[in-house]
């Protein structure tokens, strides 16, 4: 019979090698690196956890801020979250939402999270779209 | 002895310098509203919100529109996203896609006399549209402009039979390429936002632009609540008529000359 202490060091050392085993799987969604810092003293808009936990949050706030109020600040804006997060897909174009490339879609696809954002917002930054280089 | 009074001497000096700065407080604090209000007539910064000391209006002179001249039209278009430029919903008729702002004929047929004018959303006072939509996304700005929250709206159209102007448009088809300013999409309700990521920004609507770059000058964009603006006093001056006026919506938009 297995002591208690042999149980819970096994359930430890799998618990501890799970993402080891993630990473090797291809398990966990490949995010692509954004193009440019918000802001370069802190290095992101807000801290990396905080926005995956809370970023439809901030969005769903923004988005009622500029459409009823007329609150056009470059923080929280889609538009300026996807002028510095946007990539290119193989063929060296901007990714399309639903394409694994696109950032939004790296992750949402990943955790079959369905949005619809873009079925009205461009998913690609447009020539007049600049990036968030100052965040006001 | 002596300390008492050097004491008594800086207390009273402190007493004083007390006083002068917040003399100098309150008249920093007198100041500040003075400034306040002249920033009001300007642009506001981007992260204050839109206020009821504005209402944005159109002033559109019929005499000076030109017939079969569609600038301000094809400019909407290019600055929305909407129409020609944009090749989508290959399902739906001409009749059916989304019509911001179309130019209208009128003729008596008594006199033969034909004007044009471009007609859109006349941004209502008392918008009839916002009274019927169901979940609150046909909505007012506290400045006067009419806008739809598409976030919201789920496409139920009353408030396209509720406007006397025909102004609104339903969206049949998903979309693409749509303007970063400009979101539209499928199963949601569209109309004239007066150009509102340009107004918020200090900026005049599209139509107006092009209307002015064509040198028809028959626009005018202002705020209707600032006496000193152009609009305002070419109102004040020549007057300006609303679309079915008997309806008391008290609109934005105004037309002279018809």
């Amino acid at each position: 019979m297995l002591s208690h202490k042999t149980i819970i060091s096994t359930l430890l050392s799998v618990l501890l090698l799970l993402p080891v085993f993630a990473q090797a799987g291809d398990l966990m969604p490949v995010v692509p690196k954004a193009k440019a810092k918000a802001n370069p003293d802190t290095l992101c808009i807000r801290d990396v956890k905080d926005m995956r936990k809370n970023h439809m949050k901030y969005i769903l706030h923004k988005r009622d801020k500029t459409l009823r109020e007329g609150v056009r600040t470059k923080q929280d804006s889609l538009a300026e979250c996807i002028s510095c997060h946007i990539s290119k897909n193989d063929k060296g174009e901007y990714a399309s939402f639903g394409d694994s490339k696109h950032f939004c879609s790296s992750c949402h696809n990943f955790a079959a999270v369905n949005i619809d954002c873009f079925d009205c917002h461009n998913d690609k930054p447009t020539a007049a779209s600049k990036t968030g280089s100052t965040i006001k | 002895m002596t300390q008492p009074v050097n004491n008594k001497e800086t207390t009273t000096d402190i007493y004083r310098r007390q006083f002068l700065g917040k003399t100098a407080a309150a008249a920093g604090l007198a100041l500040a509203p003075g400034m306040i209000l002249t920033e009001v007539a300007h642009a506001r910064s981007a992260d204050q919100p839109a206020s009821d000391k504005n209402r944005w209006g159109l002033l559109i002179n019929t005499n000076k529109c030109g017939t079969g001249c569609t600038a301000c039209v094809s400019a909407c278009q290019t600055e929305n996203g909407w129409g020609e430029i944009n090749k989508s919903e290959p399902h739906s008729k001409a009749s059916q896609k989304a019509v911001w702002i179309r130019k209208v004929k009128l003729k008596d047929k008594l006199t033969g006399h034909v004007q044009s004018l471009p007609l859109m959303c006349q941004h209502c006072e008392h918008p009839p549209c916002v009274d019927v939509c169901p979940t609150g996304a046909s909505m007012k700005r506290k400045d006067g402009i009419v806008l739809v929250d598409k976030h919201i709206c789920i496409g139920c159209r009353y408030c396209m039979m509720a406007c006397p102007y025909k102004a609104r448009s339903f969206i049949h088809e998903a979309l693409e390429n749509q303007k970063v300013h400009a979101p539209r999409g499928k199963g949601t309700v569209e109309s004239c936002t007066m150009c509102v990521h340009r107004v918020d920004t200090d900026g005049t609507p599209a139509c107006v632009e092009a209307c002015n770059a064509e040198g028809h000058q028959a626009m005018y964009f202002g705020d209707l609540k600032d006496s000193n603006s152009a609009i305002s006093v070419e109102l004040r001056n020549n007057g300006g008529q609303q679309l079915r006026q008997d309806l008391a919506l008290n609109t934005g938009v105004r037309y002279q000359g018809l």
